[in-house]
């Protein structure tokens, strides 16, 4: 089973007449860890909201989990996304009048099956994630989000990802709040953490000094043909 | 869900906080002039129970039932006994009871009328009036007084106490009659009516105090003064006599006044009521005017149904400002919260869900502006009661909820989930055009 799998994806934003988005092919296997790069205002947010099923894509474009997104209908795709996808972005990621904990588990109580994923106990389970992410203590997981720090913001969100084991992470240029030593150090904890979940990663970034941690990286501009 | 907007509410918990007290206010303005205006009517409706007809010299229906039954400003010049004798002589009159008014004492009406007023006054639905403590007017004493309730807990009046009245009916008078004292011989039981702010003194007292008025007018300095302070003595002289002659033929009256204010009627047959209102309608001798209380109240509430639309519209008109602030709360707090709307997206809420999230909130809110708005209309009721009754004679007290009210409080609840759509609308609009990344 492929996580992702696009064919043929031609995308513009509905007033605009150039496309944004002109993708031939990209695929990720189970497990598979994909850095992609580029510029920024390349369209790789375009592409991450079409996977997650936000802008409206043709049929037959964009498959997750071996599903069509694009002959779902709105609602089903809201339902479909937080089943099988978890996401980072770059900051505000979290609900800032929530605890720590309680933001790990929104996906759960968004989705029976990442729920049921998660174990007997989804509380259990993201204390568990937040411990192995480093941030451990009951302390620390029933802080409100707004008073946490950006890098420990970024670890929660990465824990709010990987709850309920989805088959596909996007995370959008997470680390680019985050100091060296802790990029270097996030973006390896999530590439563990997606191999142990068996969850396919796809990280974007501009930043190319992230490459290493990933099993393969596109260039984002080679493989979208309206950014040539 | 529910949860989840308690949290998110507590989160803004002063603006939510405002919001609710605005809806609170509201609703307790609402139903508080709900309950005066219901209050106002029993109670005037109650004090006027049991009384076929008031006859008063000519004059307007509502100022006769306003000056007699509530004691509240007073009739024309007066009716002679002989229209009193007639009345009372008429086959269809079960009882009449004759009413002096135009004193006052301490601001409280004082009321001349005799023992039957006892015996025939009804209130609440047919209730006979009873002491709380003494006797009614006890055997011949001319000084008697019997008081209302709330005449005498005001004071710390007891049988036994000696009191003084003052002439006209507002609540500062100059003109005391301190030489004219009556003594109390009985405290009435509180009805809730206006009897609670009522003095009674017999006739003969209510008229030795103006009888002695009077006599003390007279010019020391006119020769003729001397003369007809004679005929006064005389003529007490002679009401005396004639009011001995009376008292053998009908124990009722035992002092007969030459003029009084008024009669309350019933009627052996009440259905005679209408004949007997023309046959006094129509006495040339002395011109009456015949009231049915009922046909008078419904006339009041004629007048002063506009100020009570007033006031209603009021009270409705606060608690849509109450509705537009919480729309403007919950419509102000979208733009910072957009970015909390994108996660909530991104871990899977549909845009209905959002929707569906600001209308649980302003269910909340609503909810609880409607808890406060009781909340602060029982503390109202607690600390008004006591001014309200006894400065109008209203008793609002502290009843459960009626069907109407509980259909005031529906249309308000209805109200606020209405204009919650508008800003759940456009979160809803946002949401979709934001999707997962807010462009701010």
């Amino acid at each position: 089973m492929h996580p992702l799998r696009i064919e043929r994806l031609v995308y513009r934003w509905p007033p605009a007449v150039r496309s944004t988005l002109d993708i031939d092919a990209l695929s990720l296997a189970s497990g598979e860890r994909l850095f992609l790069y580029g510029p920024s205002g390349c369209g790789k947010s375009t592409l991450l909201s079409a996977i997650a099923g936000v802008v409206d894509v043709p049929k037959g474009a964009v498959r997750v989990a071996e599903r069509d997104l694009g002959a779902m209908r709105g609602g089903a795709r809201d339902r479909f996304r937080v089943d099988h996808i978890g996401m980072i972005f770059q900051v505000f990621n979290l609900i800032s009048w929530l605890s720590a904990l309680e933001n790990v588990l929104l996906p759960c109580r968004f989705s029976p099956r990442r729920r049921a994923r998660a174990g007997d106990e989804p509380a259990g389970t993201a204390q568990r994630l937040l411990d192995e992410l480093g941030l451990s203590g009951p302390f620390l997981a029933s802080k409100p989000a707004n008073e946490l720090s950006v890098g420990q913001q970024q670890r929660v969100a990465a824990a709010r990802a990987l709850i309920g084991k989805p088959d596909l992470i996007l995370a959008d240029e997470p680390t680019s709040a985050l100091d060296e030593a802790a990029k270097a150090a996030f973006v390896d904890l999530l590439a563990r953490e997606c191999a142990a979940a068996g969850t396919a990663l796809l990280f974007v970034s501009h930043d190319r000094s992230l490459e290493r941690h990933f099993d393969r990286s596109v260039d984002f501009e080679a493989l979208n043909r309206s950014a040539a | 869900m529910l949860g989840f907007s308690l949290r998110s509410l507590w989160n803004r918990r002063f603006v939510a906080g405002l919001t609710v007290t605005a809806i609170g206010l509201s609703v307790a303005l609402i139903l508080g002039v709900e309950r005066l205006r219901d209050g106002a009517r029993d109670s005037f409706a109650n004090s006027a129970s049991g009384i076929d007809l008031i006859v008063a010299p000519r004059g307007n229906p509502v100022q006769i039932l306003m000056a007699t039954v509530f004691g509240v400003g007073g009739t024309g010049t007066g009716m002679t006994w002989e229209s009193f004798e007639w009345l009372e002589d008429r086959p269809e009159v079960a009882w009449a009871v004759p009413i002096q008014m135009g004193d006052n004492h301490r601001g409280y009406p004082v009321i001349g009328t005799d023992g039957s007023y006892f015996e025939h006054f009804r209130h609440s639905g047919g209730q006979p009036l009873s002491l709380a403590e003494g006797a009614f007017f006890a055997g011949d004493m001319a000084d008697a007084a019997v008081v209302g309730a709330e005449v005498a807990s005001r004071f710390g009046y007891a049988p036994g106490a000696v009191i003084v009245n003052a002439h006209g009916s507002g609540e500062v008078s100059f003109d005391v009659h301190d030489d004219a004292p009556f003594t109390i011989s009985g405290v009435l039981a509180p009805t809730g009516t206006a009897v609670d702010r009522m003095v009674f003194v017999t006739l003969e007292g209510f008229d030795a105090l103006h009888a002695q008025e009077e006599a003390s007018l007279v010019d020391p300095l006119d020769p003729s003064a001397l003369l007809a302070e004679d005929h006064a003595d005389d003529a007490a002289h002679e009401a005396h006599e004639e009011h001995g002659e009376h008292e053998s033929v009908e124990a009722g009256h035992s002092h007969e006044p030459a003029r009084i204010n008024a009669v309350y009627v019933g009627l052996s047959d009440r259905a005679a009521v209408l004949g007997l209102q023309r046959a006094i309608n129509d006495r040339t001798a002395d011109p009456l005017s015949a009231v049915l209380p009922a046909v008078a109240l419904a006339e009041l509430w004629g007048i002063t149904g506009t100020a009570e639309r007033v006031m209603r519209l009021m009270a409705w008109a606060v608690a849509v400002a109450g509705m537009i602030g919480m729309v403007v709360m919950l419509s102000a707090t979208l733009d910072t919260r957009r970015r909390e709307f994108a996660i909530l997206r991104s871990v899977g809420a549909t845009p209905n869900r959002i929707f569906g999230l600001i209308v649980t909130e302003a269910a909340l809110l609503t909810a609880a502006g409607l808890a406060v708005g009781l909340v602060l209309l029982t503390l109202a009721t607690i600390v008004t009661d006591p001014i309200l009754s006894a400065r109008f004679g209203l008793r609002l007290g502290l009843d459960v909820l009626g069907a109407r009210e509980l259909a005031i409080l529906g249309i308000i609840f209805c109200a606020g989930l209405l204009a919650s759509l508008i800003p759940a609308y456009r979160v809803y609009r946002m949401t979709l055009a934001d999707g997962l990344s807010v462009r701010l």
